[in-house]
């Protein structure tokens, strides 16, 4: 028993009860009378755990009503905690007052779900606009996913700050660059950014859903489109989910190779990341010299799995491509020039003055607020949380080769600059080691699809920071719900709240540091 | 600044030539289009990309033909923020229900005689994301689309040729 899950029982006593079909098995699952859910989350908080995700699932078709759920978590103990919203009273009480990230999983679920959390402060919809009609409820059973969404008329209703000589500056959903969607609300005084709201779900694009008309393994590749950019660890996290719940066990040399493609995306990205973050202060020379290094990464993919992003090669049971003798060599190699040309990019880097001027002390997040919105991954470590999911649930390799987290304190663009550069090298040592220890054997194992009403769950440290997948198999071994939960829907409320105080002009590069995902926010 | 001025010296040219194929194809349809290019686009087309509800790896390869390996603007391929400016829009992903509106303004902006081109199988033909209640499916579902680059997602060489041959039309 886990010191979260002890609390809890102790505290709710005999109403606690666990459930057993939750896998992996060392994460409980607590159910609770719907009148004391947010009674387990005042626990919780006074544990100090963090709110991992909270979402619903339309349970009508299994035991009935809209299951409730919660996932909690401190240092290496995670548990969830459920209730049960029945069909006529689809309602719960709300965890918001005690966890502020669970206002925006409240709203969606409250959107989407049509279940809604009483007590909330905000039931504005999320990710569902305003010209949606008020009782569609995609995720229901009851809806088809074919429906055509007809548009009824309806306003958003914006934060709004007044005073004399406050103004407002609305920002997308099209953007300048070469970006996501999204809309950004900016309450100015002078230069200075006095509120900052953000509006999201222009891409939703119905991929929850989605997954419930999808075969097993079809949802590996939906799952590879949830983030693009993020395609190897989204995929990675839903194979593991749906591995565990059906109780297969890919082979070692398979995880080691999905770890190698793992760290490969974070090299890639990260490299991306700085270049654009340099590229916002104006010095275009990192930019283009990170650009060429990122190239290089993704053509060794390409020669070495076919793919310039490792799109599709993990599936249920294994992965689908090997890595040869030659190829091992081959990224030796490449690793090697990689890292000479990568030191010498740092060294400007961190001795260009005007730069460090731009990048330092701006957009600062402090720990405190890290906190308290439940902030993971590059975005928690620079603000001083020592949150990585390859240390805290380490899997094989991670469990072998453990990683050296970076944590910085100082919370600034500086400091997401830092982490980043760190976990680069970090990635290479981690890579190395990986293939010169390299398991032999298959690389992919018979997967049998899992039974009726099991459920799964996975986290995978993608290199924005941790992913969540919560899959449920319907009564027929189909699947019956599949919750995401990209760090970005975490990850935004941070950045809403690091701009305080800041300049207009430096919000680009605030955002650039940031970088969180528009579509696996919006799904 | 010596650092830099060094660093500069050492990577030298990296803009690499292209596959031998790809290169000949470029340089047939090149020439064709030289001429076109001068009198339709004063030398330079100008793109605006639309994300209307892409995955975002898509813009990965757009962004990538920016790089010193693919150099687009060599080819007279420039990226601007208004499509005020565009000669072509680059359309990506699926369009969602959420985005509809904004791409019809976006493309309703673009100044005639302006050439659609659907990036992708999402925009091609709705990809793994298809019909449903918050998704449109395939771009040409919303606006007319004159040309389709397939691929998930399409290389960059990919997308410089599928932008030569809709611009060779
Ligand atoms: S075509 Fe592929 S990469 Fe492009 S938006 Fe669709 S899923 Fe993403």
């Amino acid at each position: 028993m886990n010191a979260l899950h002890e609390r809890l029982v102790a505290q709710l006593g005999e109403a606690a009860m666990q459930l057993e079909d939750l896998r992996p098995a060392d994460v409980p699952l607590l159910l609770v009378p719907r009148e004391q859910f947010n009674e387990a989350a005042r626990t919780m908080k006074y544990q100090e755990a963090r709110l991992v995700a909270e979402w619903a699932s339309d349970e009508t078709l299994l035991a009935g009503g809209y299951g409730i759920y919660a996932c909690f978590s401190k240092g290496s103990d995670f548990l969830v905690v459920k209730c049960v919203a029945p069909e006529d009273d689809p309602a719960f009480p709300t965890i918001t007052r005690k966890y502020a990230a669970a206002y925006r999983f409240e709203r969606q679920m409250h959107s989407l779900m049509g279940v809604t959390p009483l007590g909330s402060p905000d039931l504005r919809p999320w990710i569902k606009f305003e010209d949606w009609p008020e009782d569609a409820w995609p995720l229901r059973k009851t809806f088809d996913s074919r429906t055509r969404m007809p548009r009824v008329p309806g306003d958003y209703r914006w934060i709004r700050a007044e005073g004399e000589g406050v103004y407002e500056i609305p920002v997308g959903p099209v953007h300048a660059g070469i970006i996501e969607p999204g809309h950004f609300r900016f309450q100015a005084m002078g230069e200075e950014i006095l509120n900052l709201e953000e509006r999201l779900g222009y891409v939703h694009k119905g991929i929850e859903k989605r997954f419930e008309a999808l075969s097993w393994e079809d949802g590996a590749r939906l799952a590879g489109r949830v983030s693009g950019d993020t395609t190897v660890a989204h995929s990675c996290c839903y194979c593991q989910a749906v591995e565990s719940m059906a109780e297969c066990t890919p082979p070692e040399r398979a995880l080691w190779l999905r770890a190698i493609m793992l760290e490969r995306e974070r090299i890639a990205n990260h490299l991306g990341d700085i270049g654009a973050i340099c590229n916002d202060v104006a010095f275009a020379f990192l930019f283009f010299q990170c650009n060429i290094l990122k190239e290089q990464i993704v053509r060794t993919n390409f020669q070495l799995f076919q793919q310039r992003f490792l799109k599709d090669k993990i599936v249920p049971g294994g992965v689908t491509v090997d890595l040869s003798d030659e190829g091992i060599d081959c990224m030796l190699r490449e690793l090697e020039e990689f890292s000479k040309k990568f030191e010498q990019l740092i060294v400007i880097y961190d001795n260009n003055a005007s730069l460090e001027d731009r990048v330092r002390e701006t957009g600062i997040f402090s720990m405190e607020k890290a906190k308290d919105l439940g902030t993971v991954g590059i975005v928690a470590r620079a603000s001083g949380l020592d949150l990585d999911i390859r240390l805290q649930r380490p899997a094989a390799p991670y469990d072998i080769i453990v990683p050296r987290v970076s944590v910085q304190q100082a919370g600034d663009v500086n400091a997401r600059v830092w982490v980043r550069i760190d976990e680069i090298r970090e990635s290479v040592r981690l890579l190395r080691e990986m293939l010169y220890n390299l398991p032999t054997g298959e690389i992919c194992a018979e997967f049998i699809p899992p039974l009726s009403q099991a459920s799964g769950l996975a986290f995978v440290e993608g290199w924005r920071g941790e992913i969540m997948y919560w899959v449920q198999a319907g009564k027929a071994g189909e699947v019956n719900r599949c919750m995401v939960r990209d760090p970005s829907s975490l990850n935004w409320l941070g950045l809403e709240q690091s701009i305080h105080g800041n300049i207009v002009p430096d919000f680009p590069v605030c955002n650039k540091s940031f970088n969180q995902s528009y579509s696996g926010n919006d799904l | 600044m010596l650092r830099i001025l060094h660093q500069i010296f050492r990577t030298g040219v990296v803009t690499e030539p292209l596959p031998a194929e790809v290169e000949q194809e470029i340089a047939e349809i090149g020439a064709r289009l030289e001429d076109r290019i001068r009198k339709k686009f004063h030398r330079s087309l100008t793109i605006r990309e639309v994300d209307a509800g892409s995955c975002n790896g898509c813009e990965l390869e757009i962004h990538a033909m920016n790089n010193a390996f693919y150099n687009c603007e060599r080819f007279g391929i420039h990226f601007t923020a208004s499509p005020r400016f565009a000669d072509m829009l680059l359309v990506t992903g699926p369009v969602s229900v959420n985005m509809e509106i904004a791409l019809k303004r976006t493309y309703a902006a673009t100044p005639n005689p302006k050439i659609v081109v659907a990036v992708g199988d999402c925009a091609c033909d709705g990809g793994i994301f298809g019909e449903s209640y918050a998704s449109l499916g395939r771009i040409s579902n919303v606006i007319p689309v004159d040309a389709h680059i397939p691929g998930c997602p399409p290389s960059p060489v990919s997308l410089l040729q599928g932008i030569f041959r809709a611009i060779a039309q």
